[in-house]
């Protein structure tokens, strides 16, 4: 391999793990504190145990996500150091707030787990209210710097020199609030289901009707609800981002969709295989005229194909690939939460089906793919462009070599971090069950937010 | 002052705050694995106590570091960025064994000590390194050749200036850690830890004068222009020994108040840090025009005019918005009897 090629490798994977713990540090918080407003409104406390544990979880998260987050940070500068001198003229801002935003993230999070038993209820749903706005705003402000990747704005390329820089029209770029809204609304839509699975595994195992059931089943609808109301507005919102690829990436689009000639009522190729030889998609079911409509919302919206464009700045074609298998993600996912509204409220069953409980415990690791297909679909189909058409992968990379040390040693502690951590999770909630905290909360004396225990 | 010289000054403010904040909190780490089997004398829970709410503002530190770096002196960041690639991942590697096994070793508690062992060793390393990128920036270990540059490893680890800095860096953690922890054993009411850390202070502080004085020492013939250029300051590095001393005595004169300890550890805190103040100020003053000498300045790595002062801009409006915060942080975990004094009970946790 080159050492480009495995510069590009060590960040996808730096990025492809540290968005696991990322993703459950944007989501989680917001489940958690939807926990603690139905404690304050019910008084059940399963919900205020429901909080207790996946803040838990949370800090443990955050032991991996904040490491690897940091190694991100550092890694652009070690990696592409041609990019981040453009970044550091033009788009410091977003990383500027984002540092505010982690401060916020990190001294709320310190005062809601370790000054609990201290605080009034209030000012703990402040404190976790901070605390989700922390992860929140890093979230999008990180992912502003990746749709300035895409739609670069707010400076001109003068004889090689950056000229009229202007870092807030890069701030506001284009497609910043289409993305940060679609990475939101995904990382939200994950920290639901990855809940919906642990509680339907949990409900699987317990008898039925118990206090462990019981406790699980709410769990279990109140992250379906959450759950299928955000993977709505994924797909709304990702169609509004399919819309600014055909706007401002046709190349992107292009790839996404195997089309090779540029045509109106393009048809629309679900799942199959581009192939470059015969300039199609193979195996794929095509929709006819679905494509312009996507793209422009009429038929004869005219797409641009592949061969618009000089083949050295074609993104690789499996990206239609990824790009499929996110949108399937989605589409299950909407299913599923639709199935289940349906099966619960609307027929009134008071329990679910064994298959159908199956499918809920898949329903985390399926969101975590659909942002693992969803991010490596963004980045890679960016390419040969670090910046789109201002600089190129190769010009931003760093000019070091024997490179492959570096990267089976991140590759090799990013494994033992993942592994450490399931571990560590296994081991505490194994230690301390559900029933444990049901019996710890009615003991009024031991305080149920005790800082650790 | 020019725009490009706010700005290193604002920079090298933060490298400061860093520094100690980062000593504080790598040395708690180390001390609360070292005396991890004294469970009698509560040293290890008074430095988990300080520790666990901290380590992730700390942490965000050194993003704010790296962020301030590249959004004030792009170009910089770009030679920066390539010749610090290897010992910066070493870093990068060491930070997040060391955060991580931290978290895990508050969360599985029959496994507490081997993990504590893991982030205090990997902990206590990364001051060390940390601290490689001062001689770095001095331009001897690095190789420009028209348009490319390059760190020269072997001739890094084989300069004696080099493990100078590592000494001192270990060296001044420690010191720095013990004095601090002595003080909030002593806000805590731990006089058991105290008498520990008050030790560990008077034992680290010589070493660590001593490893300054071989940092001066290897300077002089590695990187004369600084050490030149620090001795136009002689006066300051004098008044910074001065402090040292000032400190020193602080811990051995009799406390105020009537507990049965000597020492003044508030006093020495106080001391001390003006103390590395004045010497890193001296440093720093002696370092520019150069950020990495003799290549990249101030002048020439500046950012855009338009950039900086939109991120001055946001550096005033988010210390505005983060101070409240740091206030209320503050007074839950530094000035809060019911956290600092906690009862037996939960003394585990
Ligand atoms: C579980 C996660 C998930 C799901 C179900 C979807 N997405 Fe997505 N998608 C992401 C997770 C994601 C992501 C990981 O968050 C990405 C990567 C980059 C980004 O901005 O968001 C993304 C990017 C992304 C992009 C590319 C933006 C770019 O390249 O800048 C498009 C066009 C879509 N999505 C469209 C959709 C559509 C039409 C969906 C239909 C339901 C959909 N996504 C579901
Ligand atoms: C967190 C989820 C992300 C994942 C999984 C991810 C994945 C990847 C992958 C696989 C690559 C290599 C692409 C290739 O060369 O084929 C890459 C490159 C890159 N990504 Fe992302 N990425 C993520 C988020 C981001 C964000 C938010 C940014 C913006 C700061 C970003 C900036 C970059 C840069 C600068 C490169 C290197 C240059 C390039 O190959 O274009 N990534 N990423
Ligand atoms: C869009 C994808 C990303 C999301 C949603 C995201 C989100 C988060 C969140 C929520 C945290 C807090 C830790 C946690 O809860 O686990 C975090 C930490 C961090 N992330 Fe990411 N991140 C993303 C991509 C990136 C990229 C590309 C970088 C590098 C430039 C980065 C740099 C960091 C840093 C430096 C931290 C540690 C902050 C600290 O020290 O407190 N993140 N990220």
């Amino acid at each position: 391999m080159d050492d480009i090629l495995i510069a590009r490798s060590l960040f996808g994977t730096t990025m492809g793990f540290h968005i696991i713990n990322a993703t459950i540090g944007v989501g989680l918080p917001l489940m958690i504190l939807a926990a603690e407003l139905l404690y304050q409104k019910t008084k059940d406390l399963d919900y205020a145990i429901m909080a207790k544990r996946w803040t838990k979880a949370f800090a443990v998260t955050l032991g991996v996500g904040i490491p690897t987050g940091t190694i991100a940070g550092v890694q652009l500068s070690l990696l592409w150091p041609g990019f981040m001198e453009v970044v550091g003229r033009v788009m410091a801002l977003p990383f500027q707030i984002e540092i505010y935003a982690f401060f916020i993230e990190a001294l709320f999070m310190s005062i809601y787990v370790y000054a609990a038993d201290r605080i009034s209820p209030w000012m703990r749903i402040a404190s976790l209210t901070l605390v989700a706005f922390g992860a929140l705003a890093s979230a999008v402000l990180i992912t502003n710097v990746h749709a300035f990747q895409g739609t670069p704005r707010g400076f001109r390329v003068e004889n090689g020199e950056l000229v009229d820089i202007d870092p807030w029209a890069a701030f506001f770029n284009p497609s910043f609030a289409v993305t940060a809204g679609h990475v939101v609304v995904t990382a939200y839509m994950t920290g639901a289901f990855i809940i919906a699975t642990v509680a339907a595994y949990k409900m699987l195992r317990s008898d039925f009707g118990s206090k462990v059931y019981k406790f699980h089943q709410k769990a279990l609808m109140a992250s379906l609800i959450i759950g299928g109301i955000f993977s709505i507005l994924t797909a709304v919102n990702g169609h509004a981002a399919a819309q600014y690829l055909h706007e401002y990436q046709p190349e992107k689009l292009a790839a996404a969709e195997g089309l090779f000639e540029t045509q109106e009522y393009a048809p629309l190729a679900i799942g199959g295989f581009t192939d470059r030889e015969t300039e199609s998609v193979k195996w794929g079911i095509e929709i006819p005229w679905a494509l312009s409509f996507l793209a422009g919302n009429s038929f004869d919206t005219e797409v641009k194909g592949l061969n618009d464009f000089p083949e050295e700045h074609w993104p690789p074609l499996f990206i239609h690939t990824l790009f499929n298998a996110m949108v399937g993600v989605g589409m299950l996912l909407i299913t599923l939460s639709m199935i289940a509204f349906v099966w619960n409220k609307i027929l009134k069953k008071d329990r679910f089906p064994k298959f159908l409980m199956w499918l809920f415990v898949a329903t985390g690791p399926l969101a975590m793919l659909g942002i693992e297909f969803g991010w490596v679909f963004a980045c890679t189909g960016r390419q040969p462009w670090v910046i789109y058409r201002v600089l190129s992968t190769t010009d931003a990379a760093t000019t070091a070599t024997n490179l492959g040390i570096l990267f089976m040693l991140f590759a090799g502690v990013y494994v033992l971090l993942g592994v450490m951590e399931i571990i560590v999770l296994r081991y505490f909630f194994r230690r301390n069950t559900v029933l444990d905290d049901l019996n710890r909360a009615q003991q009024k004396e031991i305080p149920l937010f005790g800082s650790n225990t | 002052m020019t725009d490009a010289l706010t700005a290193i000054t604002v920079l090298w403010g933060f490298v400061f705050i860093y520094a100690v904040m980062a000593t504080m909190d790598f040395g708690a780490g180390f001390w609360s694995m070292v005396y991890i089997n004294k469970t009698k004398t509560k040293a290890t829970n008074i430095a988990n106590r300080y520790l666990s709410p901290t380590w992730e503002v700390t942490n965000t530190f050194i993003v704010a570091l790296v962020v301030a770096v590249y959004s004030m002196f792009p170009k910089a960041a770009y030679t920066l960025g390539t010749v610090l690639l290897i010992p910066g991942s070493m870093i990068l590697l060491l930070l997040s064994l060391r955060s991580a096994f931290l978290v895990f070793s508050n969360i599985a508690e029959d496994y507490r000590k081997v993990l504590t062992y893991i982030s205090g060793i990997s902990g206590i390393l990364i001051p060390g390194l940390l601290i490689s990128v001062l001689p770095i920036t001095h331009g001897g270990f690095v190789e420009f050749s028209e348009g490319s540059q390059n760190l020269n490893l072997g001739k890094l680890f084989t300069s004696p200036n080099e493990y100078a800095f590592i000494g001192f860096a270990v060296a001044s953690t420690l010191f720095l850690s013990s004095l601090l922890l002595a003080d909030y054993s002593k806000a805590s009411d731990e006089l058991h830890a105290y008498n520990v850390y008050r030790r560990d202070a008077l034992i680290m502080g010589p070493i660590s004068l001593v490893m300054a004085f071989a940092v001066m020492l290897t300077l002089r013939d590695e990187a004369t222009w600084i050490y030149n250029n620090m001795m136009d300051d002689l006066y300051i590095l004098i008044i910074s020994v001065i402090f040292f001393l000032i400190g020193g005595l602080a811990l051995i004169l009799p406390s105020i108040g009537n507990k049965p300890i000597r020492g003044i550890p508030r006093l020495a805190v106080i001391m001390i840090t003006l103390q590395y103040l004045a010497a890193s100020y001296v440093y720093g003053k002696a370092h520019l025009p150069y950020i990495v000498y003799p290549e990249v300045t101030i002048q020439s790595a500046f950012t855009d005019p338009n950039s900086f002062r939109a991120v001055f801009t946001t550096y005033i409006v988010g210390f505005l918005i983060l101070f409240p915060g740091f206030i209320y942080f503050w007074s839950l975990f530094m000035q809060d009897k019911r956290y600092l004094r906690q009862k037996k009970a939960k003394e585990q946790t």
